[in-house]
This record gives structure tokens, sequence and C-alpha cells, in this order.
């Protein structure tokens, strides 16, 4: 299995570059996978929307859609769009430490 | 490796369920792996934006192969309405949005929407007929200076 280093944490990815075990995730990681994927600087409002698929994720063992969280009152569709921007879902996914969501919407 | 797909045009040219979601769904697709997507609704796909029948459509039952059952029974008086209630409450286990979400949804992720002008023109609606997220009534030749530079995909 690919594994990365980012900072002094290293961590197990798949092909795609999500991690593929969320026990390794930090809030350092995250930041440096952000800046990968065009992303400067993590934001609160970023950091809300990362706590809440994080929270869904290991309530449910699901990436939320990006329908749930624009229901969720956490975030918007359009604010989706805007933080993170060319692939919401994914990027916030990647970012929060999760695998890839694999539903259609 | 192959060039990544930039740009989608999606022209939803049929009414019904299964005429309309494939379309939205390939452009919300679109939208979330962040290529451009604009949605072209022609002669029956209109339904979709149309204000009094985007929340109102129907999965035929009647003359659909796909439903895997005789038509006889598609014509009982409901039962339209009946299988399209069972596939929108299973849709939305999958967080499949009914259409009038479904719309605002692919809106808000930055999708441009557009009716077309020869059918516009045909059912007799005007602008205010559609949904607010409808950019504007175009004709062909903008659909395809609109299009230019990506890909056409008729559903």
């Amino acid at each position: 299995m690919p594994q990365r280093q980012f900072g002094p944490a290293t961590v197990d990815i798949d092909e795609e570059g999500f991690l593929t075990d969320f026990s390794q995730w930090t809030r350092e990681v995250a930041a440096a996978i952000a800046k990968e994927e065009g992303i400067a600087e993590l934001t609160p409002a970023h950091w809300k929307i990362i706590e809440y698929m994080q929270k869904e994720f290991k309530e449910n063992g699901q990436v939320p859609s990006i329908r749930k969280l624009n229901k969720s009152g956490v975030t918007s569709t359009k604010e989706l769009y805007g933080l993170f921007p060319g692939g919401p879902a994914k990027k916030a996914a990647k970012i929060s430490g999760m695998k890839k969501p694999e539903g259609c919407v | 490796m192959e060039d990544k797909i930039k740009k989608v045009s999606i022209v939803v040219s049929r009414g019904g369920l299964d005429g309309v979601y494939p379309g939205l769904i390939m452009a919300n697709g679109a939208r979330m792996d962040g290529i451009e997507a604009n949605l072209f609704f022609t002669f029956f796909g209109l339904d979709a934006i149309t204000r009094k029948r985007m929340g109102k459509i129907k999965i035929a039952t009647v003359g659909n192969p796909g439903m895997h059952m005789p038509s006889i029974l598609g014509i009982l008086p409901g039962f339209s309405a009946f299988a399209t209630s069972m596939m929108l409450k299973t849709m939305d286990k999958i967080d499949i949005p009914p259409v009038p979400e479904f719309i605002e949804m692919v809106a808000d992720a930055g999708c441009k929407l557009y009716a077309c002008k020869a059918s516009v023109d045909m059912f007799k609606l005007k602008k205010e007929d559609f949904c607010p997220q409808v950019d504007s009534i175009i004709n062909v030749g903008k659909f395809y200076e609109i299009s230019a530079g990506g890909q056409i995909i008729f559903t």
C-alpha cells in the first residue's frame, strides 16, 4: 500500500491519494492535502464542514453527500462549491481523511 | 493519459422521470468533478424547469417496457402516481432529490440552465413560466455557441 509523508505524519493512501486509515488523520495532514488540492488555507468555514463530515463518517461509515451537507445547515451547496472549488465532495472527503465518495450525486 | 473532459452541454429532450433524471445526474456529476456544465431543456424536457410542472413529473407506466409489467396494469387509475411515489422514495434514500430540489442543487453547483426557443414558442410559454434558475431562452445556434469547446450529450 502506498504511503505519504506529511511533516511528521506518515499516512497510508490509495492510488488517488485518499487516506485508507482514518485514524492516521491529523489537522496538519488536512492542511497539507488542502494545499495540494489548491486550497491555500483552511478557514473556519472549511473546518466547520470537515468536522461535520467526520462526525457523519464516524457515525454512519459513509461520506455525506452534497445534498446532505446542504440540508445539514452547516453549509450550502453554493458555499461548498466556493470553498472547495473543482470538486467539493471529493476534495472535502480527501482533506477530511475519508475514502472517496462513491455515490453519483 | 487522455485529456480530461472540461465541459459538457447536456440536452434534456424527454419528459417523465426517466426522461429528466439522467441529464440532471450527469450535469450535477460533471460539476462535482469540476467540469463546466450546461443543461438545455427542449420539447417535453421543458417540464423539468416549468414551475407548474416540475414538481409533478411522473414515471410513465404505459408503453414503458422498462417497468417490467404488462401495460394493462399501467392504465389503472393512480398507478403512475403510485409508481412515481415509490420511485421517488427510493431515490430520496440514495440522496437523489426530487426534480425541483435537484434543479436548485445543480444550479447552485454552477451549472447553467437554458430553455429551447422553438419548444418554448411551440408550447406558448414565457420566461415567467420557468423556475428562476433558468438563465435564458436560447435558440439552437446560441446553444452551439455556448457548447463550443465541450462535449454535447443528448438525452
